[in-house]
């Protein structure tokens, strides 16, 4: 979904039973999405090693229905696990905008957060959210599996509150390390 | 009425064919189901275990989602090949479930030379995954889908050679004829020949249907996801489905050709023997996906032209004498 006109929404909703109509279409739509959040595989640095951990048998994030594909065209979350280097900070903005809409980021531990322990390092980004839009932020260095999944429920929690008429929110979730 | 609409043979034909596609579109999120759980049990997970009941419905919540994502086509790619390549890799698909006979006069379509259209429809899936290689002006795609063009006409002459072997002892090309050849538990697989056949088309289907060891054309740690790397949502979801559904055909096929197709016990009816034995080679299937990994591009065809062609080879001769010395499978 991309910006949707605003009023659209209060237009649709006057009409008899438009608003039970979206509500019906939305539950469905959200119920989807949230259960099938395929995520891009890419990591960045330690954090992706916990990523990974979290991924396999002991955690599981197939339970969820959360599993990574290779192509950012057919990913619905990127999960930025790791230090953004300046380099790499371009890089990580196109694999955003290749990212087909709906989609949704989740920053993973403190340095993708906030630049971490290199945040006075001039080399690197301080935190990914100023070059993409972050959903989640999950602090911890590393975040714990616990942690991560905790992040990964309240994102689905946010996407099962969106609408298909409704300009999306954009203030951040934050999980504490 | 509609008695008389299914009188008209198009109308019929028609109706035959929805049918399957909505069979085949069921079978095809059960497999994803199923792949996703063997998977995890292989890998000790559990799998999709939170959407519905032990997480039945996930893959109905992937596939809604992949309807409702965003479509796009890159700037750079061949709009005309692009749009059209996953309807020619779909299109063969759903086109030899037709003459699959699932029980005693079940068959959408029975013709003499179903053997050698199943063959022929289901290269035209090749010419597809070639088209959107080429199409989406990508090097990865292009790469993935050169690797697939040479696997699949490399790996389709083993099981051509396998499927002849199956002909001559059944003395017809027709499916519905092979099977009713190996009625009464007289299945195919029990004849030395034909036992080697089997190996070898199971191979060649594992290397067709896209499976790791042989997932070269979708190699993720070089080719990003191979000839679909730039398909997104519905486009992407075509591909899917057509993998999925192709190795069912796969598994399918080798029940009608080696298995005795809907010969089983009776009681039930043959079409469940049938869909029960293909879910066995299925699971087969994904057993060796996730616990062998990738070969090397060269090893790959190296296996293909100078172990499994000379192989089949062998095979054929070998049917060729047992059938014309020993009777075959003819009393
Ligand atoms: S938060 Fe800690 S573990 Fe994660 S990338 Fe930064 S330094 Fe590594």
């Amino acid at each position: 979904m991309g910006e949707v006109n605003p009023d659209l929404q209060s237009r649709v909703v006057k009409f008899p039973g438009g608003g039970v109509l979206v509500a019906g279409i939305d539950e469905i739509f959200n119920w989807a999405r949230s259960n099938s959040m395929w995520s891009l595989t890419f990591g960045l640095s330690c954090c992706a090693i916990e990523m990974m951990a979290t991924a396999a048998s002991h955690y599981d994030l197939d339970r969820f229905g959360i599993l990574f594909r290779a192509t950012p065209r057919q990913a619905d979350v990127m999960i930025v696990a790791g230090w953004v280097s300046v380099k790499m900070a371009p890089f990580i903005r196109r694999l955003y905008d290749q990212m087909p809409d709906p989609k949704h980021v989740l920053a993973m531990g403190g340095c993708a957060c906030a630049g971490g322990p290199y945040r006075d390092s001039e080399t690197i980004v301080k935190g990914v959210g100023e070059i993409v839009p972050v959903d989640v932020f999950v602090y911890g260095c590393p975040p714990r599996p616990e942690n991560l999944i905790h992040g990964l429920i309240l994102l689905q929690e946010r996407i099962r509150e969106e609408s298909i008429l409704g300009v999306r929110k954009r203030e951040p979730i934050t999980v504490q390390g | 009425m509609i008695e008389q609409a299914l009188a008209n043979p198009w109308i019929r034909q028609l109706a035959n064919a929805a049918l399957l596609l909505a069979v085949i579109n069921l079978g095809v999120l059960v497999l994803i189901y199923m792949e996703r759980k063997v998977a995890g049990f292989i890998q000790s997970r559990l799998g999709p275990v939170h959407v519905g009941p032990r997480g039945w419905l996930q893959s109905v919540a992937d596939a809604l989602k992949l309807i409702l994502k965003e479509d796009i086509i890159p700037a750079p790619a061949d709009r005309f090949l692009f749009v059209l390549a996953p309807f020619f890799v779909f299109v063969p698909v759903l086109a030899v479930f037709l003459v699959l006979p699932f029980n005693a006069g079940w068959v959408a379509h029975d013709f003499s030379l179903a053997a050698l259209y199943v063959i022929a429809a289901g290269t035209v899936a090749i010419m597809g995954i070639v088209m959107a290689g080429w199409g989406t002006n990508n090097k990865y795609s292009l790469l993935g889908g050169l690797r697939s063009a040479a696997q699949l006409v490399s790996y389709e002459i083993p099981v051509v050679l396998a499927i002849l072997a199956v002909v001559f002892y059944a003395q017809s090309m027709s499916l519905v004829d092979i099977a009713e050849a190996q009625r009464g538990f007289g299945w195919f697989i029990f004849h030395p020949p034909l036992l080697v056949a089997a190996f070898v088309y199971m191979i060649g289907q594992l290397a067709e249907t896209n499976r790791t060891p042989f997932d070269l054309p979708e190699a993720e740690s070089e080719l990003v996801s191979g000839f679909h790397t730039e398909y997104s949502g519905i486009r992407f979801a075509m591909f899917f489905l057509a993998e999925f559904a192709n190795t069912f055909f796969a598994a399918a096929l080798a029940v009608v050709l080696f298995f005795g197709g809907w010969d089983g016990l009776p009681g039930l009816t043959g079409a469940l023997w049938l869909v029960a034995k293909s879910y066995v080679l299925v699971f087969v299937l994904m057993w060796i996906r996730w616990t062998l990994p990738r070969v090397r591009v060269d090893q790959l065809l190296g296996f293909a032209w100078k172990v499994l062609v000379p192989i089949g080879l062998i095979v054929v001769l070998w049917a060729a004498a047992s059938v014309v010395y020993a009777g075959g499978a003819k009393p």
